[in-house]
C-alpha cells in the first residue's frame, strides 16, 4: 500500500483512511464530507492528490505525437496553457482522461488519474514508438495539492511570488510558495475557482500546513466526489470507461475532427445512450448501478450518485437510453424495491 | 446521557429504559461514525408495532446504507421528526439529539436479552 507524503499529517487530522488504487488516502477528516464539501463552495478546501500521475512527453514530436495520443488538440497550446483531454482505446472507448499543461517548446506535462497511470503509459509509450519523442512517468517526483472555493486566490496570495489577479483559468506558472519553487495552475475539479499546486514530496508537508494554518479547510476524497458530481464532471471508472463514447455526453467537445488513435471507433457512430445528469424528485441516495426506468423499460443505470450537503439534492449521473436523454423527462430510479421519480437535469445541479 | 447506562444490540443500537414502559432507540457513535455523514433516515409511522430483529427503518450516507432492526419487540409510540430535514444531527449526537424512536415495549423481558456497554465494546472490538 503506497503512501503521500502527507500521511502522518491525514492521521494527525483524524481522517479516516481508505484503500484508493493502491493509496491509502484520507476519505474524510474529523470535519466530516459535509462540512468539507460546503468549506470548498464557501471558502476554501485543500486536497491532498499527491496519488495522481504525472507524465512528462517532451522531444521534437512531442506536439504531434500528443495530437495523435489524445482527443483535444495538443499543438494548440502554448506554454504555460493546459487542457483537459482524453486518450481512446481502439474500440470506442477510453483509457483515460487527462489534463495535459504545456511547459515550454516540445515540454509537456500530462496528469493522468491515479488507477491508469500504468495503463496510459503502456499505451503511450506503445504509440511514441513512430515519433521522437520521450516519455517519462514522474510520478514520485511530485506531490500535488489542490487548493479550492472562492476563498483560495486571496488565501494563497499572501505565500506566492505572483499576482495571481494575472493567473488566468487553465494557466500554468512556476513561482515560490515562501521559498519552495512549485508549479503553480488554474485548474481544478470542483466547479469553484482554484489552484493545483505541484510540488517537490519533500516540501509540500510544510506547504500543506501553512495553508491549513492560514484557513485552508482539509477535505478527503468523499468530498472530493460530491463537488464534482455536483458540479457535473466525469469520474473515470463511473461515467467514462473502456466502452464509453465521449461523444455523446457534454464532452463531446473535447474530441476533436483531427487523426486520433482509436478515431475510427469513437467518430460518426451513432450514440444509443447518452450520458446525463438526474435529480430526484424524493427522498432516497442514488448509488453506482441503480437500475433507471421509463415507460417500464430499463433504460440505463447510475454510474454516480450522491445528496448535495449543499443543496441536500439527491444527484447522479448516468448513461441511459438516448430517446429519454432530454432536459425536463421524468424517469424513475430503482432504490431499495421503490422506483423514484425523478428529473433528467443538465448539470451544473448548483448555482 | 451516560453510555454507561445504556443497553446496546449487536446490530449497533442503543436502548434507553425510560422506566414506564417504554424504550427509546438511536444508534450508537460506532455506527454512525462507519457511515459517514447521514443524509437520509427512514422512520416508521406511529403505531406500527414491530416483532424482535424486524426492520423498522434506514439509515443512509452516501456511503451505504443501513438497515435497522428492532432489539425489541413493541409498538412505536414516538419518532423524532427532526430527523427528517437534518439527519446529520445523528452524527452530532447519537446518544441524546439523535434518538430515533420511542417503542412500548410488548415484553419487558426483551431487555435481559440486550447488552451492556462492555459487552457491547466487544462486539465492536471483534468487528475491527
Amino acid at each position: 500500500m503506497k503512501k503521500t507524503p502527507l500521511y502522518d499529517e491525514h492521521v494527525a487530522l483524524g481522517a479516516k483512511m481508505l484503500d484508493f488504487a493502491g493509496w491509502q488516502m484520507p476519505i474524510r477528516y474529523k470535519t466530516g464530507t459535509n462540512e468539507e464539501h460546503n468549506a470548498v463552495r464557501t471558502s476554501s478546501g485543500l486536497f491532498d492528490v499527491s496519488h495522481m500521475g504525472e507524465i512528462t512527453i517532451s522531444g521534437p514530436d512531442a506536439a504531434k505525437f500528443l495530437d495523435y495520443a489524445c482527443l483535444n488538440t495538443a499543438s494548440k497550446l502554448k506554454p504555460g496553457r493546459a487542457q483537459y483531454s482524453m486518450i481512446a482505446n481502439d474500440s470506442g472507448g477510453l483509457i483515460d482522461d487527462i489534463f495535459l499543461y504545456q511547459n515550454s517548446e516540445n515540454d509537456y506535462l500530462m496528469i493522468a488519474n491515479a488507477s491508469n497511470i500504468d495503463a496510459v503509459m503502456k499505451h503511450l509509450n506503445e504509440l511514441a514508438k513512430d515519433y521522437d519523442v520521450s516519455l517519462i512517468d514522474v510520478s514520485d517526483s511530485w506531490a500535488l495539492l489542490a487548493l479550492q472555493g472562492p476563498g483560495a486566490a486571496v488565501l494563497l496570495a499572501r505565500f506566492v511570488d505572483h499576482d495571481l489577479t494575472k493567473l488566468r483559468r487553465n494557466r500554468k506558472i512556476v513561482t515560490r510558495f515562501n521559498d519552495k519553487v512549485i508549479d503553480l495552475a488554474r485548474t481544478g475539479y470542483t466547479g469553484e475557482d482554484g489552484f493545483e499546486i505541484l510540488c517537490r514530496p519533500d516540501d509540500v508537508v510544510e506547504i500543506w500546513k501553512t495553508l491549513l494554518e492560514a484557513g485552508a479547510v482539509a477535505a478527503g476524497l468523499a468530498a472530493r466526489d460530491s463537488l464534482r458530481l455536483e458540479a457535473g464532471f466525469p469520474l473515470f471508472g463511473h461515467e467514462f470507461n473502456e466502452s464509453t463514447n465521449p461523444l455523446c455526453s457534454d464532452y463531446s467537445w473535447v474530441v476533436k475532427d483531427k487523426d486520433f488513435y482509436g478515431r475510427e471507433a469513437i467518430w460518426d457512430k451513432p450514440c444509443d445512450k447518452k450520458l446525463v445528469g438526474i435529480v430526484l424528485n424524493e427522498r432516497g441516495v442514488c448509488r453506482q448501478g441503480y437500475k433507471i426506468y421509463a415507460d417500464d423499460t430499463e433504460i440505463g443505470e447510475v454510474s454516480s450518485g450522491t445528496v448535495s450537503p449543499l443543496t441536500r439534492k439527491s444527484l447522479a449521473l448516468a448513461w441511459i437510453d438516448s430517446k429519454y436523454a432530454e432536459e425536463g423527462t421524468e424517469v424513475f430510479i430503482s432504490i431499495r424495491d421503490r422506483k423514484l421519480s425523478a428529473t433528467i437535469t443538465k448539470p451544473p445541479f448548483y448555482g | 446521557m451516560s453510555q454507561e447506562n445504556l443497553l446496546y444490540s449487536e446490530s449497533h443500537e442503543w436502548i434507553k429504559d425510560n422506566g414506564d414502559g417504554t424504550v427509546t432507540i438511536g444508534i450508537t457513535d460506532h455506527a454512525q461514525d462507519s457511515l459517514g455523514d447521514i443524509v437520509f433516515v427512514e422512520l416508521p409511522d406511529l403505531g406500527d408495532s414491530f416483532e424482535i430483529e424486524d426492520e423498522f427503518g434506514v439509515v443512509e450516507s452516501v456511503k451505504a446504507a443501513s438497515d435497522l432492526y428492532m432489539p425489541v419487540a413493541g409498538s412505536i409510540v414516538a419518532t423524532n421528526s427532526e430527523l427528517e430535514d437534518e439527519p446529520e444531527i445523528i452524527n452530532e449526537d447519537p446518544y441524546d439529539k439523535g434518538w430515533m424512536i420511542k417503542v412500548k415495549l410488548a415484553d419487558a423481558g426483551d431487555l435481559d436479552k440486550l447488552l451492556n456497554l462492555e459487552q457491547y465494546q466487544e462486539v465492536v472490538d471483534a468487528e475491527a
